[in-house]
């Protein structure tokens, strides 16, 4: 019996929406009340049904914690199982993102503030450093955005493992091809429109979301201001803007079968942060950003919310999943490739993150 | 002569993770120690308080407080806050938060 689970992470806890037919859904919740939940992965590597959730108490501080039965119970990661190490006087602020390697079923990336990437080759149980982006010489340069510095975005390359993405804001994209010994900054094309002098720098670009195709390998990035894809492995972009209401928004989803099929979800303008028209909508190409249509049957209009960078996902169904969460706490769900909407949930605290799979 | 333990009494929020023990009793090894020695001391067999009260630099956390018969030592020297034998260290979780 499979299940289809949508974990929401949200600004005080974490809640999961179950589905045996993606139409009938079960909120289940919250786990971590109070607790703000930045970070989910569910990890189905080798069968199994593991969720990893980045969790900070305002308390006491940030957790890994983790669930081996889907969500349903869970266990705090070893003592300080993510932490920096001791030459770095630095404390670990919050984890932004968890990423199972799809090369080896063992290994876990986390992204986190300040800006730092950790490897775990123990499926999350304990984490290390990477010190090559840690002694990066760019790295007293990258400057917080609004919501803080951090790594937000880590895509291993598939079938490649020495080929690794991270992008930060602001930071920009760094990319390493010797499994994160060594990164490069790789912006060319991408815009930091807010720089006096030169707009097209080698690194500081506000980054919010980068996604990869594994249909076929083509990168995407919703930038702060700039929609952006990239045919060479992140090498060189080029703007997908035209064609979209607005080109500012903090998420972006790329179809894991179909090539060039992608969605961003528009915000009005960085100093207008609500739906364009006040119609909350996804936007969804099917030709790698060549065009672009809106997709909002069954999203409210008359809404001022807004999408975050980690708070929208796919399940890997047939037709795909597409699911978003709302600054003021919807969660909607889409089982054919966001020509419908459903909410799942509703009046839940901010959300975060939203992930989805299906597990046994 | 003994000097008197110190008793480090814990906040609510954080008793669950020790069986709902809610203080911890804490040799004191000479007439004084600091805050960071006191706290070694008495999470050296609960180690899962001090991921939750410290941070991985040894600083108590933001949003906690830590008392030395009454006194706030965030406030002051911090972790180096002296502690004398016999005192009533309390770990507060700050009022703070929306």
């Amino acid at each position: 019996m499979t299940e289809t689970i949508v974990a929401i992470g949200t600004r005080k806890g974490l809640w999961i929406a179950r589905s045996d037919d993606r139409s009938t859904w079960r909120l289940e919740g919250p786990h971590f009340l109070m607790s703000e939940v930045a970070s989910v992965a569910i990890d189905t590597r080798e069968g199994r049904s593991s969720v990893l959730a980045g969790v900070k108490s305002w308390h006491w501080g940030p957790t890994v914690q983790a669930s081996t039965d889907g969500g349903r119970t869970w266990t705090e990661s070893a003592e300080r199982a993510l932490a920096f190490p001791a030459d770095t006087d630095t404390a670990l602020e919050r984890v932004w993102q968890l990423t199972p390697d799809p090369n080896d079923a063992d290994v876990v990336w986390a992204g986190v503030e300040p800006h730092a990437l950790f490897r775990s080759a123990d499926r999350g149980e304990h984490y290390e450093l990477v010190r090559g982006l840690w002694d990066h010489p760019h790295r007293p340069s990258w400057e917080p955005g609004f919501g803080g510095g951090a790594v937000h975005t880590i895509i291993p390359e598939p079938g490649h493992p020495e080929s690794l993405l991270v992008a930060m804001s602001a930071g920009g994209v760094y990319r390493s091809g010797d499994g994160g010994q060594s990164w490069q900054a790789s912006n060319p094309g991408i815009r930091a429109y807010f720089l006096p002098d030169n707009e097209y720098p080698e690194f500081g670009q506000c980054v919010h979301k980068v996604a990869r195709s594994e249909a076929d390998g083509e990168l995407y990035a919703q930038n702060h201001k700039g929609v952006y894809r990239s045919d060479d492995n992140g090498e060189t972009w080029s703007s997908i803007a035209d064609g979209l209401p607005t080109d500012f928004g903090f998420t972006i989803l790329a179809h894991p079968r179909k090539p060039g099929m992608v969605w961003n979800v528009p915000v009005m303008d960085d100093g207008e942060r609500i739906p364009p028209g006040a119609q909350l909508q996804v936007q969804r190409s099917d030709d790698g950003g060549a065009t672009w249509r809106q997709q909002s049957n069954g999203l409210p209009s008359q809404s001022f919310t807004c999408v975050l960078r980690d708070a929208a996902g796919l399940d890997d169904l047939d037709p795909v999943g597409v699911y978003i969460g709302t600054r003021n706490g919807d969660v909607f769900a889409s089982a054919d490739e966001g020509e419908s909407f459903q909410r799942i949930a509703t009046q839940l605290p901010d959300v975060l993150v939203v992930r989805a799979a299906q597990i046994a | 002569m003994p000097s008197a333990p110190v008793r480090v009494i814990l906040p609510g929020m954080l008793r669950d993770l020790v069986g709902g023990m809610a203080e911890i009793e804490v040799d004191s090894p000479s007439d004084s120690q600091t805050v960071a020695q006191l706290l070694d001391r008495a999470f050296a067999e609960h180690r899962v308080l001090d991921g939750k009260v410290r941070d991985e630099r040894g600083q108590i956390r933001r949003h906690v407080k830590v008392f030395v018969n009454g006194e706030d030592a965030t406030r002051g020297a911090g972790v180096g806050t002296p502690v004398p034998a016999g005192a009533r260290v309390h770990i507060i979780n700050a009022v703070s938060g929306g």
